[in-house]
């Protein structure tokens, strides 16, 4: 394997930021550095027609009003701004939050903290697709509820949740929909309001944008959403938010959704078929590979992968000079806990520790998945003959009556 | 993180991977770690009567890189000892050999279990 060759196939970690994204950001650094809130100078005014500008880019890509975008440093303050700032404003309504088990640590850990705050928070289990049951969501809403907080996409697995229903089940009960958009936003179509969705978190750099910048829609009319500030200072952003903008960030941000506007849908077709090349090779050529999660209601760009008998961290040990994905196992956490999406999907452990998640993007090139199946392939091979538990399968041992020494 | 050269290579060239007759008087095979803890061991040894001295050994290893690397290192230490020897290996041994960062000790405490586990196999078929 060469060292210079290097293919990304882990873009729900991050996406490598547009070039044109970049070229739109690069003047407001130095040329044009004023403070947004500066409102007497013309250096503010740039700075602030910059802002304005990137905000309706992306209320455009939303369908939504640029005065119901709310900026913040990324996905995982805007979800607590929703969450802890619900909880807050809403106190007098009701203390209870629906979430599922699957969702981002960022919404779980949020939902936590409200639990030490008094809250009460429904984890809801999901089906081996990774989907969330309808009815087991209307029968956790009490007259204590305030909000559901479910994730468009998984991060891990690419799947996507019954959103639209969802949304009639919360606007049946009056109680705020919540979601966590951040794998959905710029690369699939998401429109809140036709999906009754209230608030909801999405972040630049997972979408082709920069790092360090995202937002939060906050619905303004039918029903008029308020979310308690949880930083004080200055009272940017209709007070929920305070702290000056990150004017390049932001431009970069709405850079980002007029391109995903544009181009998703070429984008999402071409990508679909590398990932289906993917999957379909790589079941073609190995044995007792197993697709985690939803085919249906899925990503058209990820695919989550487990190669049983294999460990995932080993297995990515193969080829990691080269190639970049994620594993689900837990040799790649400091917890040496496997991920807890697969748990929840009903995975065993072992399944879980032998997962890859392949996460293709927009500089994805056809050759790229080329290269990957041939790793993989070839890293699966390697792994599978060193691997005890892969010989005594082949030999007809039931692993499952085996007497492990669990450590 | 990055790894150690050293178990770089023992991942990319693993030693004495392969299986020993596991009914055979003279191996004892040691069964370490379960497929839900994302580690199994598998470490034999042959060992031959007339010199008391382990004269083969062999692994399978299912698990993360440094697992690999712990096991494939113990099957080149094992070569030419005693049993008494053998016993007297010690995990940190493994990390200071492997420079397996904290996260990582585990896959040496299986490593060294796994190699009582095979010299009790051994014992047991021949008392």
């Amino acid at each position: 394997m060469s060292k210079e060759r290097l293919i990304y196939l882990d873009n729900n970690a991050t996406t490598p930021t547009d070039p044109r994204v970049v070229d739109a950001m690069l003047p407001f650094f130095h040329e044009i550095p004023g403070n947004a809130a500066s409102r007497n100078h013309p250096f503010g005014w740039k700075a602030e027609e910059a802002v304005d500008y990137a905000r309706e880019q992306i209320a455009n890509l939303l369908s939504v009003d640029s005065k119901e975008i709310i900026f913040t440093s990324g996905a995982t303050e805007s979800d607590n701004l929703a969450i802890k700032g619900v909880f807050e404003m809403y106190a007098r309504k009701g203390n209870h939050i629906i979430t599922l088990k699957t969702e981002h640590k960022a919404v779980l850990d949020a939902c936590k903290k409200v639990e030490k705050l008094g809250g009460q928070v429904t984890y809801l289990d999901v089906n081996r697709e990774g989907l969330v049951d309808l009815n087991e969501l209307e029968a956790a809403i009490t007259d204590r509820t305030i909000l559901v907080s479910v994730m468009w996409a998984n991060n891990e697995t690419g799947v996507i949740q019954p959103m639209k229903e969802i949304g009639e089940i919360c606007a049946k009960h009056g109680v705020l929909f919540m979601s966590d958009a951040t794998q959905a936003v710029g690369k699939i179509p998401v429109n809140p309001k036709e999906t009754g969705v209230h608030l909801m978190a999405f972040t630049g750099h997972k979408m082709y944008g920069p790092k360090g910048v995202g937002a939060l829609f906050v619905n303004r009319k039918n029903p008029r959403v308020k979310v308690t500030a949880q930083m004080d200072g200055g009272g940017h952003e209709r007070g929920m938010r305070s702290g000056t903008l990150n004017v390049p960030g932001i431009v970069g941000l709405g850079k980002a959704a007029e391109i995903a506007a544009k181009e998703m849908h070429s984008d999402n077709e071409r990508l679909s078929k590398l990932r289906d090349k993917l999957e379909k090779a790589l079941m073609e050529n190995l044995e007792e590979v197993y697709i985690n999660g939803s085919v249906e209601h899925r990503m058209p760009h990820v695919t989550n992968l487990s190669f049983k008998h294999v460990e995932g961290e080993g297995l990515m040990m193969t080829f990691n000079q080269n190639i970049a994905v994620s594993s689900g196992s837990a040799c790649t956490s400091a917890s040496l806990e496997p991920s807890y999406v697969l748990i929840a999907l009903g995975l065993g452990d072992d399944l879980a520790h032998s997962s890859i998640r392949f996460s293709l993007g927009r500089f994805t090139k056809e050759e790229d998945v080329d290269y990957a199946i041939d790793a993989l392939t070839n890293g699966v091979q390697h792994m599978r003959n060193l691997s005890p538990i892969w010989e005594m399968y082949k030999e007809g041992v039931d692993l499952d009556a085996v007497e492990w020494s669990e450590h | 993180m990055a790894y150690s050269e050293k178990v770089i290579e023992h991942f990319k060239h693993p030693k004495n991977v392969g299986t020993l007759d596991k009914s055979s008087k003279n191996v004892g095979t040691g069964l370490v770690g379960a497929p839900e803890c994302g580690d199994v061991m598998r470490l034999q040894i042959e060992v031959d009567e007339a010199t008391g001295k382990i004269n083969d050994a062999k692994f399978k290893t299912f698990g993360c890189g440094s697992a690999i690397a712990s096991s494939s290192l113990a099957t080149e230490w094992l070569k030419g000892k005693t049993l008494d020897q053998a016993e007297a290996i010690d995990n940190m041994d493994i990390v200071e050999e492997l420079a397996l960062p904290p996260v990582k000790i585990h896959c040496s405490v299986l490593a060294e279990d796994a190699i009582k586990s095979a010299i009790a196999d051994y014992k047991e078929k021949n008392k």
